[in-house]
């Protein structure tokens, strides 16, 4: 490292991408008692949690971890005794922790800042101390960055009233330092920070792993250092640039998770500003300005809100509400009080949305608030004599059986406080319900707030346009056939957004020859491992589009004229609620309308213009007193264009952010442009509160009215249409974790794609935009274009709207890169075995004179001294870097996955199973030598044949996080796909769906993925671990994450892929071009020194040997090829894969079109040995003689000159060819492999003492003690088991193994049959994961004293993707039990929300309580619940199952297996129960997928399903 | 698209020919059509593929599974909408085409493929029939003045182009009717005239000005045109014919295609025709394979021909498709027989004719001719050589050259205009269709050669568009580019 900072903004590295997440816990002692004791406990939980955090490239320099606790007064006073500083009583002074530059004139210049600020706020100075440190115990790393450290001192003023006011005054030091050092031009202003400056707590954190933490402050182990409760964080971002001051905790908070919304929240917050009044702080509030201080990450702009939520007067519990609601919106079993507390909030302040487990103290108080969706782990135990543990995992301090009182963990959207005052815990209900009765809220809602539904209906004013005007519209906006067609007429039909399929390979908007709608230039971010996307439709009851508009008041003030304000249902409205939103004239409810049009014919000059006299008619009818603005386009002319909603709305949103405005009113966009989803979640994302698309609806009717929509009535098909267009937006909110239309409204989750500085900078503040593009002309230039269409050109010339062409083909359509041409040369070169055809072919597709289409068709090789071809390594040597995609068997049928595997391996290159698990017939050869077996073995969210014996038989396990053509979404198999064969292969029925979920549920944030990454090292340590990521901005930080997790290969895939099905919205707006990603990646792996440990490859419409080189050039090692490698098969892009009627038998499972299929392996052999030629040619002309010898050497590429594209001139690749200024050992590509740490493993221990049972099936028991840092324990064995014994594994009972203690994440992970396990304690996540076979029991420690079944026992996602076994645990389990389960039978005594979701087969017993939202997406095997109180059916998730009533056979099952129960767990559930039998047996419901059912019941049973059912 | 397992459930269905008896007796076009509902079913064999190769395959462009989809829905009007976007005259290519599309058809890979040609036929025919096919006369003029020269399908379509945009029109035509080709190379048993004239009376209408008898360079000199108009545009055909320059072949009975073929027409007209060649009773001759020939074949049998004999010089092509040679979607050079052929023919191919000879009166008596075969010389070109000992000798009375065309004629109107002419003997143009002579534009087989009759409507078009962009400085005509 050459610098002791991070770096700047370089390159595609935007620092503000940062991400991290981790482990949290704090220990308190309930009564307040203050000892040292509690010190050293917070330490030791920090120290267990140490797996959870991470190292960068240097091992001893850790991601950063701290300690927050009470005062230490009696320390304090001891130490400064020494340095002559007489402390006043304690809650008179107040101490800061300050870290300071080192350079001598800087740190001194900040000194006196700091001490000028202190005098200038009325206080006083008594002195500063140097924190004694240990230098040499940190990392190298750290030392190089670490700061100098010291306490400030400094007591009460005499104008300063009390301890409140003291701490008041402290903030108001704090935030005007800050500002003051940070303008202060010092070269070293950002080594200053503070991280604690209060009266009450003090934070002692840095650039630290867990233990180095008491060596390197010394203070934390004097035994006068004492608190009565400490707050601990271990932190993992996903670079490794030094940094101490984003070590947590901060100031009131540690926090485990990501803020989603953060740009939107700091947008508001700022917004806000101008209306910030509080009596408490008077004249002192503007010097606390910039509330959100700039450069922090999500945590620390969080916490920055949450203090001044607290400053200004609300009690710390009642912020934390604020900040983070709970899913209240569809909670139809929430107070009534407690709903109007949050309806009324949310009309204050947006939620900060995103998975959060978040502990937090002001040092009275301490606690702990899960998010809405319990997306993060929170376990704690509550003991005997006071002491409450909290932490991201169980077993974090060693507690005796005896002393606990209670384990529980934290649900979701729930808050557990601890007062220190009262000395006890105050329980989620009793405190909300506290906090909801402050105030009238109900009263002020009834007051004030009106619902938008509730408004009485206004007579239509909306002009009804005839055809001629209609068409003149649609042309003027640019609709397309195919707009009518495949975007408006299924959403109008079903309610729901078209689908299709294969990637999608036309330009992009800025390298188009036809003039593109703004819309176009921007990509939907998404979710990727350090957050999880959400499931819209399973996962329905956390999420929201209600939201409101209008008038915000003074954050500070409670008030009923807070909640004046208009509530939405939808974002998305019909004509007749626009007019009661216009016709709107109340006291602080008032719509102006203001018209969004230019003077064509004044082209960008007239635009801007016109933009300019937009935002001052916006801000003059705010200072009117208008409350919602409507912005039209209605009053189009022959003169006048619509200035594009998007660009009118941003502009507005942004000024008025700018003025401290934009709380004061709503916008509402009445717009005939958008219609299809990516362009209400643009308005959205760019500030609309409301949108009434016209043009759209008006369009609707009129398919009706044509007869071009059948079966439904106009209005309802607008309903349809509308219903799609809201879900839609949920959908893209939700691929990015968003829950909240009010958290997504403003958050801007966009990266924009060809458009200059200065149009961003000017309308889209804050928005990625990074190889610059076009500005305002050329906006103006494309809707000129179709102004001219609509209006200049006389109808009988041209008298239908634009064919479109992005969808399919089309000759005046938009350019595709498959088009008849290349596929007809790709396919007759392959099957020729010619070469000089396949230079056609790849002459047609480099052809970029012609056809700009990619950023790669924009560069160029720099000219330089060639070799002679026959010194390039072989293509037999290059071929062995090629992969194809992964295509599951499922979406592609038998015979062209096959295909794909037989041509790779006879080329010593890689195929991929895809997510639908592999036949293991295809492990064995065949008879002529040919293998059918996929190299790389994928694990993506469905799970579907994952078991210890599928990931032995790799060479690779690829984790797919995201995929090209639907970043942040899951997938859906549809049940007419799914035959005998590939439900087999899939552990699920024939004829039932199968649905992969958005996210995986074991990979919330980064350190989960480190510990899947883990998992599957256990589950096979000779195959190599791949993480694939989907490009979009910040994706270089997270891929080095990845590599921190300790993956040996990223993938980065470009947003263009395949897909067997995907929603249109996502196949073309979601993701970037891998150019980018790729580049990015490269540039951030190298500055954080971590290229040297990992691959990374790239795929993403690779067709030519220029292509492959290019990628190499910018940083990629390896290459995959699908949709190239299925047209080599055949493949003529029909785009019908979701309809499996693929008529060349590729993508379909019908067996008369699955003969149609005439690839052979040849075909796909000679398209990669072709590809190689030419990569070989290229590599001769650059004087390369290896591959390796290319990866990263961006100084061979350049960007062609002359682009003459109207469009594309204006853009700028620089930050794709920036190669980062780093020392000449830190290596641009793969030079070593990842240290996975499985040596210190307790399954080495484990295999040792089954080697007889491994090797001759001789019985071995075992005992064994376990703790929370033996992870994954069980999964090496069993890999042992599966690589000897194929997947039937061992006898039942062969190996007994019996553990005590807490056991570590992944407990019996992909375990093989032939191993029965006993676990006397507990476990954490994952439990269970991926089971095979065996069975597992989990019961307390047999001295506990607590009840078990009303205890925690097992952690989250347990189960997930299980696919046989058995498991029995006494206690309850945490969210989602049993996830994906198909194959698992299971007993537990009670389980959190979301339990078995997506199940496919298997059993699950719940003989105890289960929280909301059980069963969604279930689409086979079966449930019983006991039902003692007969609210079950309340928690249940009905849309695919039902409760059907019990026979004589479930009975028998049950009675059984809960017998079994009893047997091996003593559980006193199972014994009530079993001995009340003829009472309690009724109490059973059994849960019943409705489609799972059908097929069971219809005639042709396979034995198999049938066995099943009747287990 | 409407229904996506048509394909899977629904067989290749072409409406009958009339029987070989009964239609030789006359000179209608052979060809019914389906009843509605089963041509409905056909349209629902279109697959609607993401890349529609057939949209390549045809020389227009026509969006063919469009308006598959509108037809099996029962959307005439739409669909005869969406065919005329890019196809002025789908009656003439519905009946005459070869049909490249069908060729490109994604289901001709393992599957018969959609009758595109006959949705396309009936399309318009429904259309006509309903009244749709209005004239539609452009909304402004623009006040240039534009000369077409010649009227078959190149010189139409330029014309209904350049007239929707508001220019005034004339078209010159040297033969007593419109419609060249169309007119009167075709038979009638493929093109029924009234078909022609309905489609050049709606363009009348519209306000195209036609003159017949009007042989440019000759009764109107060009000067006159170049004076009276902003524009010209040639599309005067590729009309001079290959000749056979052997032994004999001054001799009586001995006529080139062109020559014979037209007299036809004009009697099924109702003209007049003196001393019309006629193959009744004569054993008739036909020294060429391609449509032309057939369209002899045709003739011939209904005139009463006591036996027809086809000749080919080129070898036989295969039967059907391969890989090597014919891959699709690629245009497959195989065998293809006409309509004609099921009338009756001995055909045979690789057959170089020697000389003719004839009786005393000078009449042909005799062809006399040999085998080849087809090798490759050094550089890989086709060689042609004699089979030895293959010579043989047939009776014939009627020989009928159907060689085709070796490009435009130059005497005239090309030699009084001067414009360049390309390697090849046609006219050369620009990018945008201009001639080497300002204002004056070419397309069609003048330009390109003989070719089909939906290429001559595409060069039309395109040129069109030229033509309006020269006159205008920009142009809203449709294009339909070539990938």
């Amino acid at each position: 490292m050459s610098s002791t900072r991070p770096p700047k903004r370089q390159g595609l590295y935007d620092p503000m991408h940062e991400h991290d997440a981790c482990g949290v816990g704090f220990v308190v002692n309930m009564k307040g008692v203050k000892s040292h004791t509690i010190i050293e406990q917070g330490l030791q939980i920090l120290a267990n949690l140490t797996h959870r955090g991470a190292c960068g490239c240097d091992p001893l320099t850790g991601d950063g971890a701290g300690i927050l606790s009470q005062m230490p007064d009696a320390f304090l006073r001891k130490v400064c005794a020494d340095l002559d500083i007489t402390l006043p009583a304690p809650g008179e002074y107040g101490v800061g922790m300050v870290f300071l530059p080192e350079r001598v004139d800087e740190r001194n210049e900040c000194l006196e800042m700091f001490e000028k600020i202190v005098r200038e706020e009325g206080q006083r100075l008594l002195g500063w101390r140097r924190v004694p440190i240990d230098a040499s115990k940190c990392g190298p790393l750290a030392r190089e960055s670490m700061p100098e450290i010291r306490q400030i001192f400094i007591a009460r003023g005499r104008t300063t009233p009390d301890t409140a006011a003291l701490e008041r005054k402290l903030y108001v030091i704090r935030k005007r330092v800050e500002s003051l050092v940070r303008e202060s031009g010092l070269r070293d202003s950002e080594s200053f920070y503070v991280p604690s400056l209060s009266s009450r707590t003090i934070n002692y954190k840095g650039l630290l792993l867990p233990d180095q933490i008491p060596q390197f402050y010394k203070d934390l182990t004097d035994p006068d250092f004492t608190s009565a409760l400490a707050l601990v964080h271990q932190r993992f971002s996903t670079n490794t640039f030094p940094s101490w001051d984003r070590a947590h905790p901060y100031r009131y908070v540690a926090h485990n998770g990501e803020i989603n919304t953060l740009r939107g929240n700091v947008n508001w917050m700022h917004a806000r500003e101008s209306m910030f009044a509080s009596p408490l702080f008077g004249d002192d509030m503007e010097k606390l300005f910039p509330i959100i201080a700039p450069g922090g990450s999500d945590s620390a702009g969080f916490d920055n809100a949450l203090e001044l939520l607290v400053h200004t007067g609300r009690p710390l519990s009642h912020a934390v509400m604020m900040m983070i609601p709970e899913a209240w919106q569809r909670h139809e079993e929430m107070s009534a009080e407690k709903r109007a507390f949050y309806r009324y909030h949310a009309c204050l302040t947006e939620a900060w949305d995103g998975p959060a487990s978040i502990g937090f103290s002001d040092g009275t108080v301490i606690g702990a608030v899960l998010d809405r969706n319990g997306l993060r782990p929170s376990r704690y135990v509550v003991t005997k004599d006071g002491l409450v543990v909290m932490a991201s995992e169980v077993g974090v301090l060693d507690i005796a059986p005896e002393n606990v009182l209670a384990k529980g963990r934290l649900q979701p959207g729930r808050m557990f406080l601890v007062d220190l005052e009262q000395g006890r815990i105050i329980a989620d209900e009793e405190l909300k319900a506290a906090i909801a009765s402050r105030q009238p809220y109900q009263q002020w809602l009834d007051e004030s707030l009106i619902r938008l539904d509730d408004l009485p209906a206004v007579p239509a004013t909306a002009p009804v346009y005839d055809e001629g005007e209609r068409l003149t519209r649609q042309q003027a906006f640019g609709y397309t056939t195919e707009d009518l067609r495949f975007l408006m007429s299924p959403m109008a039909l079903n309610g729901q957004e078209a689908v299709g399929s294969m990637g999608t390979d036309t330009p992009l908007a800025v390298l188009s020859n036809k003039p593109q709608l703004l819309f176009n230039y921007f990509k939907q971010l998404f979710a990727q491992v350090t957050n999880p996307p959400i499931d819209p439709i399973r996962e329905e009851l956390v999420m929201s589009l209600k939201a409101t508009i209008g008038c915000e008041e003074n954050l500070f003030d409670e008030t009923a004229e807070h909640c004046r304000q208009l509530e939405l249902e939808d974002p998305v409205i019909d004509d007749a609620a626009l007019a009661k939103i216009k016709s709107l004239q109340r006291n602080k409810l008032k719509t102006v309308t203001i018209p969004m049009l230019y003077r064509v014919r004044d082209g960008g000059a007239g635009l801007e213009k016109a933009l300019s006299v937009l935002c001052w008619e916006a801000e003059v009818a705010i200072t009117n007193g208008a409350s919602l603005l409507v912005l039209t386009d209605r009053a189009m002319d022959e003169e006048n264009a619509p200035i594009p909603s998007l660009l009118a709305t941003a502009a507005v949103h942004h000024q008025l952010i700018r003025s401290g405005n934009r709380t004061r009113c709503g916008l509402v966009i009445e717009s005939g442009e958008p219609r299809e989803v990516q362009h209400f979640a643009l308005l959205v994302g760019y500030g609309a509160g409301a949108i009434n698309p016209y043009l759209a609806i008006d369009t609707v009717r009129q398919l009706v009215k044509d007869g071009l929509l059948k079966s439904v009535e106009a209005d309802d098909a607008v309903e349809h249409y509308l219903k799609a267009a809201n879900k839609g937006i949920l959908k893209v909110m939700t691929k990015m974790g968003i829950s909240t239309i009010q958290s997504y409204r403003g958050a801007q989750i966009f990266e924009a794609i060809g458009l200059n500085r200065e149009l961003v900078d000017g309308y889209f503040t804050g928005t990625a935009s990074r190889i610059e593009g076009i500005g305002l002309d050329a906006l103006a230039a494309e809707s000129a274009q179709r102004h001219a269409h609509a209006y200049t050109i006389a109808p009988e010339l041209d008298g239908d709207l634009d064919p479109g062409g992005q969808y399919q083909w089309r000759r005046r359509g938009e350019f595709h890169m498959y088009n008849p041409n290349s596929i007809a040369k790709l396919q007759h070169s392959v099957r020729a075995g010619s070469y000089k055809l396949f230079k056609q072919y790849s002459e047609i597709v480099n052809d970029e004179s012609r056809n700009l289409a990619t950023l790669r068709g924009l560069l160029k090789f720099r000219s330089s001294k060639s070799i002679p071809l026959d010194q390039v390594e072989p293509a037999s040597e290059i071929v062995k870097r090629f992969k194809t995609g992964a295509m599951s068997l499922g979406s592609i049928s038998r015979e062209a996955h096959e295909n794909l595997a037989i041509a790779m391996n006879r080329i010593g290159g890689k195929s991929n199973t895809g997510e639908g698990g592999e036949d293991p017939v295809r492990y064995e050869r065949d008879a002529n030598g040919d293998s059918r077996r996929s190299a790389i073995k994928q694990v993506a969210s469905g799970r579907f044949g994952v078991t210890s014996h599928y990931l032995v038989n790799s060479d690779e396990i690829q984790i797919k996080m995201a995929q090209g053509a639907k970043p942040g979404e899951g997938g859906q198999l549809p049940g007419h796909k799914i035959d005998q064969y590939i439900a087999k292969i899939r552990y699920s029925t024939p004829g039932v769906g199968l649905i992969s979920p958005p996210p995986h549920h074991d990979i919330y944030s980064i350190e989960d993925l480190s510990q899947l990454i883990h998992d599957l090292k256990n589950a096979n340590n000779q195959a190599r671990i791949s993480v694939k990521l989907v490009a979009e901005v910040g994706v270089g930080t997270v891929a080095a994450g990845v590599a921190k997790a300790k993956a040996d290969v990223v993938l980065i895939s470009g947003h263009d892929g395949g897909t067997g099905a995907s929603p249109l919205t996502s196949l073309k707006h979601a993701g970037i071009p891998w150019e980018l990603g790729l580049a990015e990646t490269q540039q951030v792996l190298v500055m954080n020194d971590l290229r040297g440990r990992i691959r990374v490859e790239t795929d993403g419409q690779l067709k030519t040997g220029r292509d492959i080189a290019i990628a190499a050039l910018l940083g990629a090692e390896e290459f995959g090829f699908a949709s190239s490698a299925l047209v080599a098969s055949g493949c003529i892009m029909m785009r019908v894969c979701h309809l499996n009627t693929c008529p060349v038998g590729i993508a379909t499972q019908d067996p008369v079109l699955r003969k149609k299929y005439e690839g052979k392996p040849e075909h796909v052999v000679n398209f990669m040995m072709f590809l190689a030629e030419e990569l070989r040619e290229i590599m001769a002309e650059l004087g390369f003689r290896t591959v390796d010898a290319m990866v990263g050497r961006v100084d061979k590429l350049e960007a062609r000159d002359a682009i003459e594209h109207w469009k594309a001139r204006g853009l700028d690749l620089t930050e794709i060819l920036h190669r980062p200024e780093v020392a000449d050992n830190v290596a641009i590509h793969a030079v070593m492999t990842q240290d996975h740490g499985l040596a210190g493993a307790l399954d080495n221990q484990l295999i040792a003492t089954c080697q007889p049972a491994i090797e001759h099936k001789t019985p071995v028991e075992a005992t064994f003690p376990i703790r929370n840092v033996n992870r994954t324990a069980c999964t090496m064995l069993s890999a042992e088991i599966s690589r000897r014994h194929g997947a039937a594994g061992l006898p039942p009972d062969t190996i007994k193994l019996n553990f005590n203690g807490s056991a570590g994440q992944s407990f019996g992970a992909f375990m093989a049959p032939g191993i029965a396990v006993t676990l006397e304690g507990d476990a954490n996540d994952y439990f269970g994961k991926g089971i095979s076979g065996g069975r597992i029991v989990v019961f307390p420690p047999k001295t506990a004293t607590f009840v078990p079944e009303d205890n925690m026992i097992v952690g989250n996602v347990s189960l997930y993707g299980a696919t046989g076994g058995e498991v029995f645990c006494r206690g309850q389990a945490g969210e989602r039990f049993a996830v994906r389960n198909s194959g698992v039978t299971a007993v537990i005594e009670g389980v959190g929300d979301h339990g078995c979701e997506y199940m496919t087969k298997g059993m699950v017993i719940v003989l105890g309580k289960t929280g909301r939202n059980f069963a969604a997406g279930m689409s086979g095997g079966v449930a019983y619940v006991y039902d003692a109180d007969a609210d079950f059916a309340g928690h249940c998730n009905m849309s695919m199952v039902e409760l059907d009533p019990m026979e004589e056979r479930d009975f028998t099952t049950l009675k059984d297996l809960i017998h079994r129960h009893y047997e091996y767990t003593e559980s006193r559930v199972a014994w009530r129960i079993l001995s009340g039998w003829k009472d309690t047996a009724r109490h059973f419901v059994k849960v019943m997928p409705v489609e799972y059912r059908k097929v069971l019941a219809t005639a042709h049973l396979d034995s198999e399903a049938e066995r099943l059912a009747s287990v | 698209m409407g229904k996506i397992t048509g394909f899977l459930e629904i067989p290749r269905e072409l409406p009958t020919r009339r029987p070989v008896g009964e239609r030789l007796k006359d000179w209608r076009e052979l060809e019914g059509k389906l009843p509605e509902d089963k041509l409905q079913e056909q349209g629902a064999r279109c697959m609607d593929c993401g890349i529609p190769f057939c949209h390549k395959g045809c020389p227009l462009g026509n969006i063919i599974p469009d308006w598959n989809d509108l037809v099996y829905r029962g959307r005439w009007k739409d669909a005869i909408d969406r065919l005329h976007s890019t196809n002025n005259f789908p009656e003439f290519t519905g009946r005459v085409c070869p049909a490249p599309c069908e060729e490109a058809c994604v289901l001709r890979i393992n599957d018969d493929p959609v009758t595109i040609k006959q949705i396309e036929k009936q399309i318009i025919d429904h259309a006509f029939k309903e009244g749709w096919i209005a004239p539609v006369p452009p909304s402004k003029r623009t006040g240039k003045r534009i000369a077409i020269v010649g009227s078959g399908p190149a010189g139409l379509a330029a014309a209904a182009q350049l007239n929707r945009a508001g220019h005034t029109v004339e078209v010159f035509e040297r033969a007593d009717r419109i419609g060249g080709l169309l007119m009167y190379g075709i038979p009638d048993f493929k093109l029924e005239k009234s078909i022609v004239d309905r489609r050049v009376a709606q363009m009348r209408d519209e306000g195209v000005l036609f003159h017949v008898n009007a042989n440019v360079g000759v009764t109107h000199p060009v000067a006159e045109l170049r004076e009276r108009f902003d524009a010209i545009v040639l599309a005067g055909g590729a009309t001079a014919a290959r000749d056979l320059p052997i032994p004999g072949r001054e001799l009586k009975g001995i006529h080139l295609a062109m020559d014979f073929l037209p007299q036809q027409n004009k009697k099924v007209a109702g003209d007049d025709v003196q001393d019309q060649i006629l193959a009744g009773g004569k054993n008739v001759v036909i020294l060429g394979g391609g449509d032309t020939g057939s369209d002899c074949l045709g003739t011939s049998n209904r005139q009463g021909a006591k036996s027809v004999h086809q000749f080919e010089l080129l070898p036989k092509p295969p039967d059907g498709r391969t890989e090597e040679i014919a891959p699709w979607p690629n245009w497959p050079m195989i065998l293809r027989s006409s309509s004609s052929h099921e009338e009756g023919v001995i055909r045979d191919w690789s057959i170089n004719t020697k000389r003719f000879s004839g009786d005393a009166g000078g009449n042909v008596k005799k062809l006399h001719g040999i085998k080849l075969e087809w090798q490759k010389d050094e550089t890989g070109r086709p060689k042609m050589v004699e089979t030895p000992g293959s010579d043989f000798e047939i009776d014939c009375e009627l020989v009928l050259l159907a060689m085709g065309f070796v490009g435009p004629e130059k005497p005239g109107m090309i030699e009084q205009l001067g414009v360049k002419l390309d390697a090849r003997g046609n006219v050369e143009v620009a990018a945008d269709y201009q001639t080497s002579v300002p204002g004056v534009f070419a397309c069609g087989d003048m330009r390109r050669g003989q070719s089909l009759v939906v290429w001559a409507i595409w060069e039309g078009r395109e040129a069109a568009r030229g033509v309006d962009t020269y006159l205008m400085g920009e142009t809203s005509l449709p294009a339909s580019p070539e990938l």
